[in-house]
């Protein structure tokens, strides 16, 4: 037996010996009380607010700026969106609202010491992470999708007719998948790297300045180092460009084009990695609250 | 060595909180049966529990629980409960949803995790209060439901840390019932406390520890016996307790023979009891004095932490 052989018999053997069926239960139980016990909760506001303060002045300008409608202003109105998305959601909302979410999964749980409950159970603690990413993630999608979505529908909900015939006649509705997408994508890689710095710093906020910081300057840096940068991935992906000039326009370089297929696999591999990360970094964790 | 499937072993287990030291060079077995860790705040019983459920992991030594580590979960959970000191609850949690939830995780259906919270809540008493949330317990009713949670799943190692704080007499009591009918099923039972007279009471075993070091393991009296260096109070109650007395202080290893302000009886302190025990035979038999009772007056876990350890709190 070749030592490929010998590598895929043991990893058969392993996979069979799993009892993937109590995994899958778990991690739906986790998922289960994590969004029932903490993210939904009155704790979370700010962060609905973080995701919805852009779609409601959008519709507050629908309101008042109804009388003004022309309908050039489509493209204009167009390029608002795609700023709104790229700048505010990609580099603030979703990066802030993901630093809220997954880095309370566990450092919350230590801080109110109920993190050995978690500990206690047979679970194991890959699955645990599993658990609680997929929870933060699907809080993080739900409400970023729904924010987007409202942005995207208020904006040409004001051209009427017009409106209607770009979104589904025109590339309105491709754009919004596209959207969508890249906020899926922008969370579970967010949401990743957050919950990654929760397990391995008892602060994680002075590295998410760090991270953040090296998602702005990432475009400056040789095309492998970028390879390591959630909006790298995402800039490939989003469907209209921002014309910025200036410092500014440093959020838009495009240094090399790459394919969205290859973009959004490069992210999952890239979210796939740092979990992975996660979960190494789990099993060295202690319960020692009075350190916190 | 091979881990003995029915053994708690620790085999040189060391923990160190960066210089602090936690607990160093620990070892012993246990067999089933109740285990009393007794020792003062600091000692190293809460870490001693904390490396054995794996909520630490030790930095030098191994732990094995029945065969097995905290590092094979599935397994080692559901064998081990874990009731901790620690007085916090997930946020919003009923006593129910927190006694479920787990037995969920453990793989029970819903049916099965039902019947067998219902039993737990039964067992701790708690049936009644199970729907309130847990935030609005009394200290006693959330030591209960930790209790509770901790049995749930039927283990057969069960880890009590200070199980019997903030528990009113009738809890307390109804408490240690428990404790030994779980232990007569064959299971472990490790209990650390200060309330030494019922550890004392109800322990098969204690493990003395003083700043993180076991000082003393075994059945309470043999570990007495190991304290050749402190002599050991006997109290007899006799007719004629003045030559009971007189005849005691020809013995070397007799220390002390004090006759008791009622007349009828003598507390001898002694190096060496066995001995003591011979010299009373011999009177007995020879009808100088007549004997209603002998006890050993400070063969509890109290005194004999006392003789180990001290005021001081440092390491015999």
């Amino acid at each position: 037996m070749s030592g490929q052989d010998f590598l895929v018999a043991r990893a058969r053997k392993w996979s069979k010996e799993q009892p993937w069926r109590l995994y899958g239960s778990q991690v739906s139980i986790l998922v289960r009380n994590e969004v029932r016990q903490n993210l939904f909760t009155r704790r979370r506001i700010w962060i609905y607010l973080l995701a919805l303060v852009p779609a409601l002045i959008i519709l507050i300008d629908d309101i008042f700026g109804r009388r003004n409608i022309d309908l050039a202003q489509i493209e204009d109105k167009t390029q608002v969106l795609a700023g709104i998305i790229q700048l505010y959601y990609f580099r603030l909302g979703i990066f802030f609202a993901c630093m809220g979410i997954f880095t309370w999964l566990f450092r919350g749980e230590m801080v109110e010491r109920t993190l050995h409950y978690q500990f206690l159970v047979p679970v194991k603690r890959e699955v645990l992470v599993l658990g609680k990413f997929l929870a933060g993630a699907l809080v993080a999608i739900a409400l970023f999708e729904t924010a987007v979505f409202a942005c995207f529908a208020f904006v040409y909900a004001r051209f009427g007719l017009a409106g209607k015939a770009y979104v589904f006649d025109g590339p309105g509705l491709g754009q919004l998948g596209s959207y969508l997408l890249v906020t899926a994508l922008a969370c579970l890689g967010y949401g990743a790297v957050f919950l990654a710095l929760s397990l391995l710093f008892k602060n994680p906020i002075v590295p998410g300045v760090v991270i953040m910081g090296w998602e702005a300057i990432a475009p400056i840096f040789p095309a492998w180092a970028q390879l390591l940068s959630v909006t790298f991935y995402l800039k490939h992906l989003c469907p209209v460009s921002l014309p910025l000039a200036g410092p500014l326009a440093i959020f838009t370089i495009v240094a090399e084009p790459v394919a969205p297929f290859i973009a959004v696999l490069g992210l999952l591999c890239l979210t796939i990695a740092i979990l992975a990360l996660s979960c190494l970094s789990i099993h060295r964790m202690e319960i020692t609250y009075t350190a916190e | 060595m091979t881990p003995d499937a029915r053994q708690i072993a620790f085999e040189g287990v060391s923990k160190f909180y960066g210089e602090v030291l936690g607990v160093n060079k620990v070892s012993f077995s246990l067999e089933p049966g109740i285990t009393s860790l007794v020792g003062p705040n600091g000692s190293g019983k809460t870490t001693l529990m904390n490396l054995l459920t794996g909520l630490i992991r030790p930095t030098q030594g191994a732990i094995h629980v029945l065969g097995l580590t905290p590092q094979q979960p599935i397994e080692f959970f559901r064998q081990v409960g874990f009731c901790t000191q620690f007085d916090s609850f997930p946020p919003g949690t009923n006593g129910y949803d927190f006694i479920y939830s787990p037995l969920r995780l453990h793989g029970f259906g819903h049916s099965q995790a039902a019947k067998l919270t219902n039993e737990a809540l039964e067992r701790a008493g708690m049936s009644q209060v199970a729907r309130r949330k847990v935030a609005g317990y009394s200290k006693g009713m959330r030591q209960r439901i930790r209790l509770a949670q901790a049995i749930a799943h039927h283990p057969s190692v069960l880890v009590l840390d200070e199980p019997l704080n903030g528990l009113d007499p009738m809890a307390r009591s109804e408490s240690i019932a428990l404790f030994e009918a779980i232990a007569k099923q064959g299971m472990h039972v490790i209990i650390s406390s200060h309330i030494l007279e019922e550890v004392d009471r109800i322990s098969d075993r204690v493990v003395l520890m003083s700043s993180g070091y076991v000082v003393a393991e075994g059945q309470i009296r043999e570990v007495r016996r190991e304290v050749r260096d402190h002599p050991m109070q006997i109290l007899v109650r006799c007719s004629n307790a003045a030559r009971l007395a007189a005849a005691a202080f020809e013995l070397d290893h007799v220390v002390e023979a004090k006759i008791l302000n009622d007349g009828h009886g003598v507390l001898v302190r002694t190096r060496d009891a066995e001995q003591f025990y011979l010299l009373l035979n011999k009177i007995v038999s020879g009808g100088l004095v007549e004997v209603d009772a002998v006890a050993p007056a400070d063969d509890d876990v109290n005194s004999i932490y006392q003789y180990l350890i001290g005021s001081d709190g440092g390491p015999a």
